[in-house]
């Protein structure tokens, strides 16, 4: 099987990026705030992703140890949005994240 | 001394007449008001003549001095120190007018013909007025009169005689203006009441010249004061005595009827005839000329007034006589010819003679009344006609009149023999010394005089009868006794009283001259006359005084011949002689030579010039005109700009400051702070763009730097 393409590191950084990428846009863009936090989740993996593929690049277990540490931080981070995504439910009645504008001018 | 030192009566008794018909007249009987007020009179007169003689006595036994002064209350001026002023001279002076009276010859002379005048025209009044309503009113005033004269005759300082002199003119306003309900006799009691008014304004302001220059307004004062002084004045002062002499004299214009102040004249004869008689014959319109005598002591330094009052006597007398030559009212005539005789009178004065002024005054007196109360006496046989066109033919039918009439016409006219004789040859001699110019023109209006007197005599008594209707003609009867009985006296005096002053060069010692002697001394000639060139012969000037009275005579005779030439035969229609010959003069001399439209362009701005007043009322209208609109309207200019400035300033406030200033720069920050606005949108997900947009950046630059 030589004539299959070889995966490389620049594929594992594409797709790192490219995830990271859709994730920042579903930050920016979505309106359910559920989805935004789900956006964010996909920004941390995408950088979990890129941390994996330069510890097989270089061959250390530094870039994977990091990748667990961000994961338990998602992991928290996420457990503190939904908190505060509870919070604004019960003061909003919405999950929409356009109004919360309380602090427009 | 008993009248000399109740003189103060005299002048009561007709004051308390006037009163008593003040309060109670209406009430009384048309005899009782009679008796009181003639009776007053009357009892003046006896007093008079009783201060007058005791008068003599006092001059015998106190040779120095001038006259018999009697005050009796103090009427302006007080010790207290509070009135004094400050004379031209530097001294200080303290004003003082009492209610004194001074009775000295000049004054006696006076006192004595304007009581027996006026005691005479009373009782004519008596009958004249007696079918008039309004009995009492006049009694009244005339006895008001009486008292305002003789409080001015009898007066010794000048403020005393200016009450009289006011009073008297009042008393010529309301009997000018007896019949008030006639609007020509109240228009002419104005009009004798404003000019009168006009010369006492000069009065007042000589007296105040003599006031500041001599200190003192008492007439004994003033006289010795410029007497002593004559010779020491300084020039200054010498001026300031001729401006007060002139003012005077302004004075004397508006109430003896001079030049330019005459105009009430004629037009006074609007009032009753014995009114006519007393105030513009006899008494009244003799003040001025008894004010410049008063004052000659005054005159005597100030020569060139003398000049000013001979050529405007002169003046005076001319113009008055050409007028009266051609008047047609009976009365008219007279009043011109008053007119004229009181110009004899201030020419006399004027040129020194002041005796013979003051004897013609005296003569002038008697024929003059006569001759009013004899024309009132005419009116009275025609049944009121004035007109002399409507008259002739009266002297069968009302002998008294006729006669006595007669006698005062060859009195004014200067036949020899008559009052007026002696006393207008005196004043045409003095007048030829002086300057023979003067003499001239007295001289052409004594022929004048002559002419339209016996004009007046032929047309009413001696030319055909021209009476109108029939009804007047058959009513045409003598006058009663009350009125003929005057007449009679007068003719008498009229005829010997010009014997009280024949001069010297006819063969009398003229009493009258040495009578006032000592009133009218010149100093300032007996200063001067060392100096002066020697005095013309007695031969030469004996000779020319008896020229002069021959050709005085002529001139009267003349007169007399020319009337009869021209009226002697005046039927009806008759014309007149100036008139056929030159209508224009004709013209110009019936209608006063328009002297009275003159003034009412000039002065009262009665006529209008195309709409415009013209004259001192025109000024004053144009003045007004003036003030309302450009005056007034740069006022109102003001104002209007004001209210501009304030719109303007309220506009650009409103609009500029607030609108442009303060809410411009609030609705300008709108748009200015849009960069600004961005950061507190308030939404999480713009938040976390900007973060983004931030992060891309820096991550750019690292890497493309």
């Amino acid at each position: 099987m030589d004539a299959m393409l070889h995966i490389s590191t620049l594929h594992y950084l594409v797709l790192g990026a490219a995830l990271f990428l859709l994730g920042v846009i579903g930050v920016l863009t979505r309106r359910n705030v559920v989805i935004v936090l789900m956006s964010i989740e996909l920004i941390l993996n995408a950088v979990n992703l890129n941390l994996v593929a330069f510890s097989r690049l270089w061959g250390g277990l530094h870039g994977q140890v990091f990748a667990i540490f961000v994961i338990t931080d998602a992991a928290a981070e996420a457990a503190v949005g939904l908190g505060i995504l509870i919070a604004f439910f019960r003061n909003k009645e919405t999950i929409n994240v356009d109004e919360v504008n309380l602090l427009k001018w | 001394m008993f009248f000399l030192s109740h003189i103060w009566l005299i002048p009561l008794l007709p004051a308390f007449g006037a009163t008593l018909m003040f309060f109670f007249g209406r009430k009384l009987q048309k005899k009782t008001v009679s008796a009181v007020c003639v009776g007053v009179i009357v009892l003046a007169f006896l007093m008079a003549c009783g201060a007058v003689w005791q008068y003599s006595d006092y001059a015998h036994a106190n040779p120095e001095k001038h006259g018999y002064e009697t005050t009796v209350y103090t009427w302006l001026g007080s010790d207290t120190g509070q009135l004094t002023y400050t004379t031209q001279a530097g001294t200080s002076a303290e004003f003082r007018a009492d209610a004194g009276f001074l009775l000295d010859p000049l004054s006696s002379i006076w006192l004595l013909f304007v009581t027996g005048v006026g005691m005479l025209i009373h009782i004519y009044s008596t009958g004249y007025m007696a079918h008039e309503g309004g009995y009492y009113r006049f009694f009244g005033y005339l006895n008001l009169f009486m008292f305002s004269m003789l409080t001015l005759i009898l007066a010794n300082n000048y403020v005393l005689m200016f009450v009289g002199w006011e009073g008297v003119g009042l008393c010529s306003y309301l009997l000018i203006g007896f019949y008030f309900h006639r609007k020509s006799a109240s228009n002419a009691a104005n009009k004798a009441f404003i000019v009168n008014r006009i010369g006492d304004a000069g009065f007042l302001l000589g007296m105040f010249f003599i006031a500041w220059i001599f200190g003192s307004l008492q007439f004994t004062e003033v006289t010795k004061l410029a007497r002593d002084g004559a010779g020491h004045f300084s020039a200054d002062t010498l001026t300031y005595i001729t401006a007060a002499t002139l003012l005077l004299f302004v004075g004397a214009c508006g109430k003896s009827a001079q030049l330019p102040l005459y105009v009430w004249l004629p037009d006074a004869m609007e009032g009753p005839t014995p009114v006519s008689a007393l105030i513009h014959a006899a008494t009244m319109v003799t003040a001025g000329v008894y004010m410049v005598a008063r004052s000659n002591a005054l005159f005597w330094l100030a020569p060139k007034s003398m000049t000013v009052v001979a050529i405007v006597g002169a003046l005076t007398a001319i113009f008055a006589a050409s007028i009266g030559l051609v008047q047609n009212d009976i009365k008219r005539v007279l009043a011109y010819s008053t007119v004229s005789q009181l110009g004899y009178m201030f020419l006399a004065l004027g040129v020194g003679a002041f005796a013979a002024g003051v004897f013609h005054v005296f003569t002038h007196a008697f024929f003059k009344a006569l001759l009013f109360l004899g024309a009132g006496s005419v009116i009275h046989a025609m049944s009121g006609e004035q007109d002399m066109r409507n008259m002739g033919d009266l002297a069968g039918k009302i002998p008294v009149t006729y006669r006595t009439m007669f006698i005062a016409t060859l009195a004014i006219a200067g036949i020899p023999g008559l009052a007026g004789f002696f006393s207008k040859d005196e004043i045409l001699w003095k007048a030829f010394q002086k300057s023979p110019a003067l003499w001239a023109i007295g001289f052409v209006t004594a022929l004048m005089t002559a002419l339209y007197m016996f004009r007046l005599v032929y047309l009413t008594f001696w030319s055909p009868s021209r009476v109108a209707s029939h009804d007047i003609e058959h009513h045409i009867h003598e006058s009663p006794k009350s009125m003929t009985g005057p007449l009679v006296v007068l003719a008498f005096f009229s005829i010997t009283a010009g014997y009280l002053g024949v001069s010297p060069s006819l063969g009398g010692s003229n009493y009258f001259e040495k009578f006032l002697e000592p009133v009218f001394v010149n100093k300032v000639e007996a200063t001067e006359a060392p100096a002066s060139s020697p005095a013309p012969s007695e031969e030469g000037s004996r000779g020319t005084e008896y020229l002069l009275m021959a050709l005085s005579v002529a001139a009267a005779g003349a007169g007399w011949y020319m009337a009869s030439r021209a009226y002697g035969n005046a039927g009806k229609g008759f014309s007149e002689p100036i008139a056929a010959a030159a209508p224009p003069v004709y013209n110009a001399l019936l209608n006063k030579y328009y002297v009275d439209e003159g003034y009412d362009y000039l002065f009262t701005g009665r006529r209008k010039l195309g709409g415009v007043r013209l004259g001192a009322m025109g000024l004053g209208e144009a003045s007004s005109w003036f003030d309302a609109n450009i005056v007034d309207g740069a006022v109102n200019a003001a104002g209007w700009m004001t209210r501009l400035t304030a719109t303007i300033s309220s506009w650009w406030d409103k609009w500029i400051i607030d609108g442009v200033g303060v809410n411009g720069i609030a609705y300008s920050m709108l748009p200015l702070s849009w960069l600004s606005r961005l950061f507190g949108l308030g939404l999480v997900q713009w938040y976390a763009l900007v973060m983004t947009a931030g992060l891309a950046g820096f991550v750019f630059y690292y890497v493309y730097h």
